[in-house]
């Protein structure tokens, strides 16, 4: 511990230029996230330093910073030297590419299923009992039901609950955008608060105690019933939603820097090996392999899944929907 | 800005002089009303702190705060301080003679200027370190290109801390030293003693006691400071997270025993500075 | 008062004085003006001028005003109870003014939305007795504002009340004037100029306030989203042009505030004669 900030105080307030050396036996690496992955990486990271202390010998430290995507995604682009980032969307990860370069154009074909070792969906969940009967989107738009959800402006979460709402009120009124605009109105209309993240929203939700209904990732909905008790919470999943996708890769440049690549890829990759998926599915992410999937399976309620390309991949949602004057301030702005 | 929150010298008596006390039912109205208004707003809110954090035992309580990541975060919270409180009472003390020895042109927009960094927006605080020393920002490249970390690693950290409690110890000496004028000090200067002997045989043993308090409250705000902090930090656990944003993470980890465990050390580090200036102040009356 | 010839160290400590304010505080704000500087007038007035952003100026500063406008009020009480009467227990109590000075503001926030929420100790008993909500609605702002506020105006106002001579009451009283005709023509005249600045000083700090707000706001675009979380909702989005654009619009403000306190605090000193 004392070497440990003495070396802070070294490499930083001195500003020496003391990085990590290539042939050292310790390696950090730094895994920027998102905020729902905390305890997901927390159990993964022991796993993965004895794994490749077994494979390689050296010791490696994964440390760990959690918050919103975006405001993740900046942080690196502003110089936060991560090795990897493992973030809520591919857009906030496109970034780092489109600004800056850290990574390279292909960044999403360079490990299997799209860069995505895990999957979720957007659930809800609502107080024990269920008093108001909430099955299915259509039923959290009436009047009188008061939701709680993040802001899609500052968190990733928020962004797939608003599309998957969306995805639900195109395929219910045959593809009809006006219509879609229209129930994502309401539904916005019953939000009793708009958080800056998704655990500020499960905070207002469980603590707080606002809301009938709060629209979540399902691995989040899954810890809060372990965390605050299966007697007081139930989930309810809807007929459909959106299969979310929140991909990981390696900082390259930053990598190449600390000379921490081959950990660092390797890092990702073991999320995919069977181990990886074992802890993945524990944490109430969907594994995508296939073997660990089918045992995860029973503990998730089936539901029908759509993804990003319905609406044309992240550059045209984002821009559409999440952008200044796109259809989110617009159902807001409607109001006035 | 001349007159807040200067230590407040409780020497003069309140008059015995019957025409101008209240009546009765006033004085207890008022301090009823008073008492009310505080106990509302600071004392339950201190209160709820204290009992959230042994809500689970004193046991609970020191195990949350013997977590690795809860000590590092009080390193790095003291560390800040370390650096920047005699940064900005160097400051501070230089400004203030400045300020109230002399006369130029320009004094009350130089004024102005130091008391702005204490109404910005702390989001806007963080803002400005990051375009400047940002990788994108106007030195991003050459500091990169040297290997040296600002933004995100404590120098960040500190220099945003140094911004925001920059007017604290200026504040409180500027208008005690108006107030004293400079004839002691001219007396001394006519008597042949020089300059920095004047200073600290004659100004020092006079503002010592308003130094201290502005010192005090540098350094609670130093350690407190959460806003600014939070857009230059980073948030990497056990490196990065000051105090204020380890009760973030902590909540935000749904460890509520951790977060207001940790809030409870500032709040008693601040009662701690708030009991010291109580007794400052009545060690300087009972001098 | 020009003692430039007998006073030492002029020089110097100017010159050190406007280095280090140069270095920590002019060149970091003034990146804010360069970066706006990327956008020209037409589009700056754009992004100022859309209806989420005045909305959200109107939030940030009514709040502010009925924070400040409270706490003054109240602050006001607490002061002249501080210096003029004794009871027990008035040391803590004085203690423990400075206490939101020093709590990390989202502990503060943290902690209020816990006691105003709805089924909170303070939020269930307005709720239930008033049928007012006060957590994630417009007045958990201006709560959280209060809070903020207090030492300000407690710690502006004391002072001046100290040092307040008591024989202008006595003359007052002695010429047959109403205990309330000597408050009001005598006292409160002579302190309105600290409870201005202390106003004016809740107010510049309540319109920038972020950490303890965002917990207790509810967030919700044109009813309770302030103007520091547009500049972080700005920041998410990448666009940092449009982030500093309001940001700098804030300075101004902050700066012509605290311009007008310094005004206000050198009239209030000629008016009380020690100019």
């Amino acid at each position: 511990m004392k070497t440990k900030f003495l070396k802070l105080i070294f490499a930083t307030a001195l500003s020496l230029a003391v990085t990590t050396s290539i042939q050292a036996k310790e390696v950090n690496l730094l895994n920027v996230s998102y905020d729902p992955t905390r305890e997901l990486y927390k159990e993964y990271n022991p796993v993965f330093a004895k794994y490749w202390k077994a494979k390689t010998g050296d010791d490696v430290t994964v440390n760990q910073s959690h918050g919103g995507g975006g405001k993740q995604a900046r942080a690196v682009l502003e110089g936060l030297e991560a090795d990897v980032v493992t973030l809520a969307i591919a857009y906030d990860v496109d970034q780092l590419y489109q600004k800056r370069k850290l990574i390279p154009e292909n960044w999403q074909t360079l490990l299997p299923n799209n860069s995505c070792p895990y999957t979720s969906t957007i659930v809800f969940i609502v107080r024990k009992g269920n008093p108001l009967g909430i099955k299915d989107w259509n039923d959290i738009v009436k009047p009188n039901v008061s939701i709680v959800t993040p802001n899609p402006k500052t968190s990733g979460g928020a962004r797939w609950n608003f599309l998957a709402a969306w995805g639900y009120a195109l395929k219910h009124n045959n593809n009809d955008e006006a219509a879609a605009k229209n129930f994502v109105t309401q539904l916005y209309k019953n939000a009793a608060v708009l958080d800056t993240g998704a655990r500020g929203s499960t905070t207002s939700f469980v603590e707080r105690e606002i809301g009938d209904v709060l629209i979540t990732w399902e691995n989040e909905a899954y810890m809060v019933l372990d965390e605050f008790g299966k007697d007081k919470y139930e989930i309810v999943t809807p007929s459909l939603s959106v299969l979310t996708e929140p991909p990981v890769t390696v900082v390259e440049d930053v990598a190449r820097k600390h000379g921490t690549t081959e950990a660092a890829t390797e890092y990702l990759k073991y999320l995919y090996s069977k181990e990886g998926q074992e802890i993945i599915g524990k944490n109430y992410y969907r594994p995508t392999d296939p073997e660990i999937a089918a045992k995860y399976a029973k503990q998730f309620k089936p539901l029908e899944l759509f993804k990003i390309d319905l609406f044309g991949g992240w550059n045209v949602a984002q821009n559409k929907f999440f952008a200044d004057d796109g259809v989110f301030d617009q159902i807001y702005g409607a109001g006035k | 800005m001349t007159t807040q929150i200067h230590p407040i010298q409780h020497t003069k008596k309140i008059s015995k002089n019957i025409s101008i006390q209240d009546p009765l039912w006033v004085r207890w109205l008022l301090i009823t009303i008073s008492i009310g208004f505080i106990s509302l707003f600071i004392c339950v809110p201190l209160g709820l702190v204290i009992f959230q954090a042994f809500s689970k035992g004193i046991t609970a309580y020191f195990s949350a705060l013997s977590q690795p990541d809860t000590l590092s975060a009080i390193k790095l919270t003291l560390l800040v301080a370390i650096v920047t409180v005699p940064l900005n009472t160097l400051f501070g003390v230089t400004a203030a003679w400045t300020i109230t020895r002399f006369d130029f042109p320009g004094k009350s927009l130089l004024t102005t200027l130091i008391d702005l960094p204490f109404s910005v927006s702390p989001v806007i605080s963080g803002l400005i370190f990051v375009l400047l020393f940002g990788a994108q920002g106007w030195f991003g490249e050459w500091l990169m290109a040297h290997d040296i970390k600002i933004i995100f690693a404590a120098p960040g950290i500190i220099l945003a801390t140094v911004f925001i409690t920059f007017p604290f110890v200026a504040r409180q000496l500027i208008p005690l030293m108006q107030e004293m004028g400079h004839q002691e000090e001219e007396a001394a200067l006519s008597l042949g003693a020089g300059g920095w002997k004047t200073f600290f045989s004659v100004t020092l043993p006079n503002i010592k006691w308003a130094l201290l308090y502005g010192v005090l409250l540098c350094n609670a705000r130093a350690m407190g400071e959460f806003g600014a902090v939070s857009v230059v930090s980073g948030h990497i656990r056990g490196l990065t997270n000051t105090l204020p944003l380890h009760v973030e993470v902590s909540y935000n980890d749904y460890d509520v025993i951790g977060a207001f465990a940790s809030a409870s050390i500032l709040a008693g580090l601040a009662i701690v500075t708030l009991i010291l200036k109580t007794v400052l102040e009545w060690k300087q009356t009972t001098r | 008062m020009s003692q430039r010839s007998v006073m030492p160290g002029f020089r110097p400590s100017l010159g050190y004085t406007l280095l280090y304010l140069g270095l920590i505080v002019l060149i970091p704000l003034s990146t804010l003006v360069f970066e706006s500087f990327k956008l020209n007038w037409h589009d700056y007035l754009q992004i100022i001028s859309s209806k989420r952003i005045l909305s959200s100026f109107q939030v940030s500063f009514l709040a502010s005003l009925i924070a400040a406008s409270v706490a003054t009020v109240f602050g006001f009480i607490t002061a002249w109870v501080l210096v003029r009467y004794s009871f027990f227990g008035k040391n803590i109590f004085h203690a423990l003014i400075d206490l939101p000075f020093a709590l990390p503001t989202a502990v503060a926030g943290i902690v209020l939305a816990t006691l105003f929420q709805p089924s909170g100790l303070l939020g269930k008993f307005l709720l239930t007795t008033f049928g007012i909500q006060v957590a994630f609605k417009p007045l958990g702002i201006v709560v959280a504002l209060i809070f903020i506020s207090i030492p300000f105006v407690v710690r502006t106002v004391e002072p001046v009340l100290l040092e307040f001579e008591t024989s202008m009451e006595e003359a007052g009283s002695s010429l047959g004037a109403s205990r309330w005709q000597v408050f009001t023509k005598i006292i409160f005249p002579n302190v309105f100029p600290a409870l201005l600045t202390g106003f004016a000083l809740s107010f510049a700090r309540g319109v920038g306030e972020y950490g303890s707000v965002i917990f207790i706001a509810g967030n919700i675009p044109y009813v309770s989203e302030i103007v520091p979380l547009l500049i972080v909702i700005k920041l998410e989005q990448f666009d940092i042009p449009g982030a500093t654009a309001i940001a700098l619009t804030m300075l101004v403000i902050s700066f012509l505030l605290l311009f007008i306190i310094n005004l206000l605090q050198h009239w209030a000193r000629k008016r009380s004669g020690q100019l």
